[in-house]
């Protein structure tokens, strides 16, 4: 009999092992129990640490976002004003007749301007030429994906112009290289830059990224049927210049995510003096006028955090003034209104 | 319907399908259509689709396709694998089962054959210990008696063997007879009553005789039994295994379609646990399917109503998943709000402000679909709203939060050698909110480890001084004395029962008793040298107990009572008796009914001979365990079998009411409707009147009662059941049970049932969190049960820590998954006013996927280790356990909270991105990456703000995914033809870009933090004072472990102490911790105090002395 109770046993085993196969693994030998097996992770006792939000964890921490944004601000803010930055925007004053979009369109008008700046401080080499836009929706869904990455770098690809539309194909259905609205309509004003009545060169070589230059423009790959159709977009480009070389074209097509943004234009590696006359003259072409966008001239130096930016610096100071009066506020409120609230004898259910 | 089986006759065996077992759900051909097809009938599943079709149109995508498509199909893939691995499982599992040899006679010699051959109407022949590869008619054994053993535990789980017998007519024919005869068996089809197997048998002549002979369950081996204890055995297949699933056991009742479903084969049955409810129906849809073919003039759709009448268990829901379901509709609904708002909004724009920009060279005359293109594409903007994580996420966690209660140790029951067993691994969170448990009473509350105590034998008392009757002088007299009545007592103790003796070679005779009652009894006759030795031949005492409640005294103990009585009848009166007998057994119709009217006939007239009383001891720890689990606001409802004054007498044992100063017992009884009509009114007002007084207050109802009120009075009942804590349910019937489930579910209660018999099932599933107790009776409640435990008072971890734990987890994680959408969602939506709302992403595809994916799904994964209080202390306050009973951590307004916070951390990021790339930095790539990286800077300082305990794993998880977040994106800008080539060195080189992370996170986190402080502070949770005090009391953990010690040495020496009001904790310990000196000499001081008072030191008084002793 005990030899059948044992099998009983045996049988049982297996039927219920079969029946819950997630339970327990091997059991053919009934030795063996059901029992699970240790563990500190099975058993949800992994060592833990639990951090309270103690006052003095909480004040501290206040205190250190304090004492760290407050210099991070006071350096962020000095760095930003030492940039020296000029911004002359030109495009109301370059027009001199009412019918402003009439004016930027008509193709025979002369459209050069002289614009005439002092600059306040000196600046150091090298300083930045930028064209800032405001009003130019460079990231609108239409605009930014109207464009052909492949047919920029690879020869063979310069038929895949599917993503171009409406700035695809010719009339006769040749495609343009480079296709897309955003080459299409690539800045074209120019500028020449006088400092004192004598030119100085602004250097536009290495204006664009070189990893663009290397590995998103070809260097094999020239201009065809571009700027051909009914409409003038913006610039022209020279169909000698393989792309890679055509730095403005890789400047612009680095879209901006916000409607104002600057661009490069070149360098002026030569330092300025305070009070120097700078005078540019501008070729007027580009139109922003029917958008009601405006356009300026930017020449900055620049710093560890870039250009000239205040916000950083001030946000910086902002919030750790503020992160410094909140742990006075608390650790006050903590001297004042002493609550030892661990004490189980709060609970509701405890009074 | 009838079914005429003829035995060995091959010319009608093709009538009937064959015995092939087809359990697999796919072909090769059908996987994956219709794989897919179950998968899209879910709406989630729904809504990406369509999602992800949008996005092929390219005029509207705002980024590539793939971001959809490729969780998506990761998503299909992974589900649709798990799938086909079961499935090919199942094949396996069934060609093993179908090309196993079996023996039949064939032409009348033996012949070995598959198992998927076997016809109906093949003699099949098993041997010791085979398995019955399919249902089968008794016609012969080895033993001479005619009987052989099965043992059934395949189906029911009870590992207790039981006896077949032949038919009366095969009895005496010898194996080389056996493989010539014929006969037919007529028998109902396979029809969806499978209590019961009314049939007849008729052997051709020359056998023996043409009478017809009934044939019972008894008669049967039924599918997947083992014959046991028997050498062979042979039969005549019946049903073959397409045609019937049919299940013996007392309780067969109730036996749920899983159960049967396991029928089919095992594997079959995982998947189902697996799956839950959703491959049920699928099995019952498949089974129809199967049968239609070669059976179809006599299944017909059978099965299918059988699975409908039997009801199909409700996919359970929790309440979790309902309000995460609500939410995410509402955040559907805004989302469609920020669509039409947006879209029309872009569309205005468009026309007024667009066509003025020349390069964005929008035509004049457009397609009419143009309208709808801006909209559509905010409409897939915003499509991350709902996450496409979550499902996966919570599957995931709700998964480990079952492993965690396999794993547990705790839960573990050393006794049965059984661990804890969560078969719906979907319901964990369920367990934290439950607000009623109505448990079962015997088997659940107590052993069901039934010792005979005492005894009343021709009016005396034997027992009483000793409490135990088998050691009480006076009776071992008696029985040496020979006294005849107590002879005659023990005798029908010994032979009334079904227990069948088992005798082993050594000669030593144990018994085999399916109800632990009449085990009790016969064991206690054999102890007074009355031995059941065999039971042939012996007819005579067909069970003639009667219940009586008659001696109050012992029900008043808590001991089970039976009266035996006898009669003696002369050989006439016996011959008529068997003669309507054996008629009423062979009724095809309505046989039960019949054989209780005849054996109705026989029992009157009985002279009382004594009463025997049971006792019945509690479990371990259950008292405590109701006393924790009602301090943490659980009602308790006992529903039991057993009579009114030994349920009452239990309940006052373990806790469940309180004696009479303290509460009061509320009586609805009485006979007619009237009677109960006054009763409930009565107990109706006296509820309304007291429930404001601090007195428990408690109902007693018997099932008779219970029958009238919940058919007349039903409303007035749920008022009494709102009002009620606490209610004794007595004599009810196990559809009762269930109803009494579903009227408390109707008032809109989380009701959890616990029980342990086959009686049980109809409540464990009709509750919204069934626990099954594997016990003596089997382990048919643990089978259909979601939880499956050894001992009752594993319910309180299993409740106070996996639910609450898994509640709290599924809280953070849902609303979190939704807080990260929502905020890289928000910034869309932001970019879009700087965009022209021309719907333009500013995320890149890859970014946008892998952050939904990678980047901030796997860090909250390590929530299922988060424990804001420790299992000590949660057990130690278990009204701790409210906060998830009133759903505080999920519901609209903590919901509107993780919204807000969203909205303001996608505001701070794009505020503060654009202002710091502004001018010559604002390049579209860099700037969506700075914005990315800020989001992902917060998302990591939030998950560690919101995680209350660190192991090294989450500390691993949120800053190597963090730091992944790096390797990744740095990996990526190596690839000269991304988007994003050099874009992350570029930043990185940047100081600007780190002073960017910086002030974002700053400003993000800032006012979070404070804002949690103050609450923390200065309006704390319940919570969060019991965090404080865990870390006040961290060094005193020594002084619990003794005094849970000494508790648990005081739990088993009286279970008065335990029974004894114990609300006044507070009071008695008020004086001691004023005592400074006291206070002063910590651990080692007050413990010896303990030493010294230890009755004092019971569960609720432990605590508060700890905190001010530290």
């Amino acid at each position: 009999f005990i030899f059948d109770f044992f099998n009983a046993r045996l049988h049982f085993g297996c039927s219920r092992m079969q029946m819950y196969p997630l339970e327990m693994e091997g059991n053919s030998n009934p030795k063996t129990t059901n029992k699970p097996k240790y563990s500190k992770f099975t058993q949800q006792e992994l060592p833990a640490c639990k951090p309270l939000l103690t006052p003095e964890i909480v004040i501290a921490a206040f205190a250190l976002i304090g004492a760290l944004f407050v210099p991070i601000g006071l350096a962020s803010l000095h760095a930003s004003r030492q940039v020296v930055e000029l911004v002359h925007r030109y495009d109301a004053s370059c027009v001199p007749v009412d019918d402003k979009v009439g004016f930027i369109q008509n193709s025979r008008t002369d459209k050069t301007c002289t614009v005439t700046m002092t600059v306040p401080k000196y600046m150091k080499s090298p300083i930045h030429v930028y064209y800032l836009i405001d009003g130019f929706y460079q990231n609108h869904r239409r605009y930014v994906r109207s464009r052909s990455d492949k047919q920029l770098r690879y020869k063979s690809a310069a038929h895949l112009t599917s993503d171009c539309v409406p700035e695809g194909d010719t009339a006769d259905h040749a495609p343009i290289v480079p296709c897309g609205l955003v080459a299409w309509s690539l800045f074209n004003d120019t500028y020449t830059v006088r400092v004192n009545g004598v030119v100085t060169q602004v250097n536009k070589k290495d204006i664009a990224w070189k990893s663009d230059k290397n590995n998103k423009f070809g260097k094999n790959i020239y201009p065809s049927n571009f700027q051909k159709g009914r409409l003038i977009g913006g610039a022209t480009l020279n169909e000698s210049i393989p792309l890679s070389e055509q730095e403005d074209l890789i400047v612009w097509m680095r879209t901006a995510a916000l409607p104002t943004f600057r661009k490069l234009y070149g360098r002026i590696e030569k330092d300025i003096n305070a009070n120097d006359n700078v005078t540019v003259v501008i070729q007027n072409n580009y139109n922003t006028y029917s958008f009601g966008g405006s356009k300026a001239l930017v020449l900055s130096t620049a710093s560890w955090i870039g250009g000239k930016n205040n916000f950083i610096g001030i946000a910086y100071l902002t919030i750790g003034g503020l992160c410094l009066s909140l742990a006075m506020g608390f650790l006050v409120l903590y001297m004042v209104k002493r609550r030892n609230f661990g004490d189980p004898s709060n609970l509701s259910w405890n009074r | 319907m009838k079914r005429f089986v003829y035995i060995n006759d091959e010319s009608y065996q093709n009538d009937y399908c064959d015995n092939q077992i087809s359990n697999t759900k796919y072909t090769l051909w059908n996987f994956l259509p219709k794989n897919l097809w179950e998968q899209f009938r879910r709406f989630m599943n729904q809504y990406f689709l369509l999602i992800a079709c949008l996005q092929l149109w390219s005029l509207i995508t705002p980024v590539n396709p793939a971001s959809t498509w490729g969780p998506l199909i990761v998503i299909f893939a992974v589900s649709a694998t798990k799938e086909a691995w079961d499935d090919y499982n199942r094949y396996i599992s069934d060609k093993q089962a179908n090309e196993k040899k079996v023996w039949i006679v064939k032409n009348g010699a033996r012949k070995h054959i598959q198992a998927q051959d076997i016809r109906v109407g093949n003699i099949v022949w098993i041997r010791e210990n085979e398995e019955v590869p399919c249902d089968l008619v008794l016609t012969g054994t080895s033993e001479p008696q005619g009987i052989c053993h099965v043992e059934t535990a395949a189906l029911d789980g009870e590992i207790d063997l039981k006896t077949r017998v032949i038919p009366t007519t095969c009895i005496g024919l010898d194996s080389e007879q056996l493989h010539k005869i014929k006969g037919v068996i007529e028998c109902p089809i396979p029809d969806k009553d499978i209590r019961r197997f009314d049939a007849n048998i008729r052997l051709f002549p020359p056998f023996i005789d043409n009478d017809i002979c009934p044939l019972t369950i008894n008669n049967t081996l039924l599918q997947s039994c083992y014959l046991r204890n028997t050498e062979w055995a042979c039969g005549v297949a019946v049903y073959t295994v397409h045609t019937q699933f049919s299940l013996e056991g007392k309780h067969v009742d109730n036996v749920c379609l899983k159960e049967r479903l396991c029928l089919l084969d095992n594997t079959l049955c995982v998947a189902v646990e697996i799956y839950s409810n959703e491959i049920i129906k699928i099995i019952i849809i498949r089974i129809h399917e199967n049968n239609t073919a070669p059976c179809s003039h006599h299944m017909s759709g059978n099965e299918t109503k059988l699975g409908m009448s039997r009801g199909v268990p409700e996919p359970k829901l929790t309440a979790m998943d309902a309000m995460i379901d609500k939410l995410t509709g509402a955040i559907f609904l805004f989302q469609l709000a920020v669509v039409v708002v947006l879209g029309s909004a872009g569309n205005v724009w468009k026309d007024t402000e667009a066509r003025k920009q020349w390069y964005v060279k929008y035509d004049d005359d457009e397609p009419w679909y143009q309208i709808l293109v801006i909209p559509l594409r905010f409409e897939l903007l915003c499509s991350i709203m709902i996450p496409i994580s979550i499902k996966v996420s919570l599957d995931f966690v709700k998964s480990m939060y079952a492993k965690f209660i396999d794993w547990d140790e705790e839960i573990y029951d050393q006794e049965t050698d059984t661990p804890a067993h969560a078969a719906n691994t979907a319901i964990s969170e369920d367990l934290g909110q439950v607000e009623y448990i109505l448990t079962d009473k015997t088997g659940t509350l107590t052993e069901n480890k039934m010792i005979f105590r005492r005894c009343c034998i021709a009016g005396t008392l034997y027992g009483n001084e000793s409490g135990d009757a088998l050691k009480d002088i006076e009776l071992l007299n008696a029985v040496a004395d020979n006294s005849p009545h107590v002879i005659k007592f023990l005798t029908v103790m010994a032979l009334c029962n079904t227990v069948i003796p088992i005798k082993s070679p050594s000669g030593t005779i144990s018994y085999k008793a399916q109800s632990q009652d009449e085990d009790a009894l016969v064991n206690a006759a054999s102890n007074l040298h009355v031995v059941l030795v065999s039971k042939n031949g012996n007819n005579a005492g067909q069970q003639i107990k009667t219940f009586v409640d008659a001696v109050d005294k012992y029900a008043q103990l808590g001991l089970r009572t039976l009266c035996l009585g006898w009669r003696e009848l002369s050989l006439e009166e016996y011959l008529e008796w068997s003669r309507l007998f054996k008629e009423a057994n062979s009724a095809l119709v309505d046989r039960e009914w019949k054989v209780a009217e005849v054996c109705q006939k026989l029992e009157h007239t009985l002279d009382i001979l004594g009463i025997s009383a049971i006792e019945d001891r509690l479990q371990d720890g259950v008292p405590e365990t109701i006393e924790i689990l009602r301090q943490s606001g659980i009602n308790f409802w006992m529903l039991t079998g057993d009579k009114q004054s030994t349920a009452i007498q239990i309940a006052l044992l373990c806790n469940l009411i309180s004696s009479e100063p303290k509460g009061q017992l509320l009586y609805i009884n009485g006979k007619t409707e009237d009677e109960v009509a006054r009763s409930l009114e009565r107990v109706l007002l006296t509820m309304r009147i007291t429930s404001s007084e601090p007195k428990e207050l408690a109902f007693v109802v018997d099932g008779w009662a219970l029958e009238i009120i919940l058919t007349r009075y039903k409303e007035a009942f749920t008022e009494l059941a709102v009002l009620s804590k606490t209610a004794i349910c007595c004599r009810v019937t196990p559809s009762q049970k269930a109803q009494l489930v579903k009227l408390l579910k109707s008032c809109d209660y989380r009701t959890l049932a616990i029980g342990d018999g086959g009686n049980d099932v109809r409540m464990i599933q009709q509750a919204h969190i069934g626990v099954g107790i594997s016990g003596r009776e089997g382990l048919q409640a643990a089978r259909a049960a979601d939880y499956s435990i050894g001992k009752f008072r594993f319910l309180k971890r299993l409740i106070l820590v996996h639910g609450r734990y898994s509640y709290n987890r599924t809280a953070f994680l849902s609303q979190y998954s939704f807080y990260k959408s929502l905020l890289i969602c928000f910034i869309q939506i932001l970019f879009s006013f700087v965009s022209g709302i021309a719907g333009t992403s500013l995320f890149n595809s890859v970014s946008l996927m892998a952050y939904n994916v990678f980047y901030t799904s796997i860090p909250v994964l390590t929530t299922v280790l988060d424990k804001d209080l420790s299992e000590k202390t949660v057990t130690q306050n278990p009204e701790i356990l409210l906060y998830c009973q009133a759903g505080r951590l999920l519901n609209p307004s903590t919901f509107a909270g993780w919204f807000g916070r969203s909205l303001y951390h996608a505001i701070v990021v794009f505020l503060i991105t654009i202002h710091a790339y502004a001018n010559e930095k604002s390049e579209m790539e860099e700037l969506s990456m700075v914005a990315l990286s800020g989001s992902i800077w917060l998302q990591a300082f939030v998950v560690t703000l919101e995680m209350s305990s660190f192991t090294f794993l989450q500390f691993l998880a949120i800053w190597g995914n963090f730091a992944a977040f790096y390797v990744i994106n740095l990996c990526i800008s190596t690839i000269p033809t991304a988007g994003m080539y050099t874009i992350m060195f570029r930043l990185c080189r940047q100081p600007s870009y780190w002073i960017t992370m910086l002030l974002i996170s700053g400003v993000g986190m800032g006012p979070v933090l404070a804002l949690k402080y103050f609450r923390y502070t200065y309006s704390p949770s319940a919570i969060n004072i019991l965090q404080k005090a865990e870390r006040s009391r961290g060094p005193m953990y020594t002084l619990v472990n003794l005094e849970s010690q000494l508790r648990s040495e005081q739990g088993n020496s009286t279970n008065s102490i335990l029974t004894a009001p114990v609300k006044n904790k507070n009071s008695v310990y008020e004086p001691l911790l004023s005592d400074s000196p006291m206070a002063s000499r910590r651990s080692l001081a007050s413990s010896s105090f303990d030493i010294f008072q230890p009755a004092q030191s019971r569960v609720p008084a432990a605590y508060p002395r700890n905190i001010k002793t530290s």
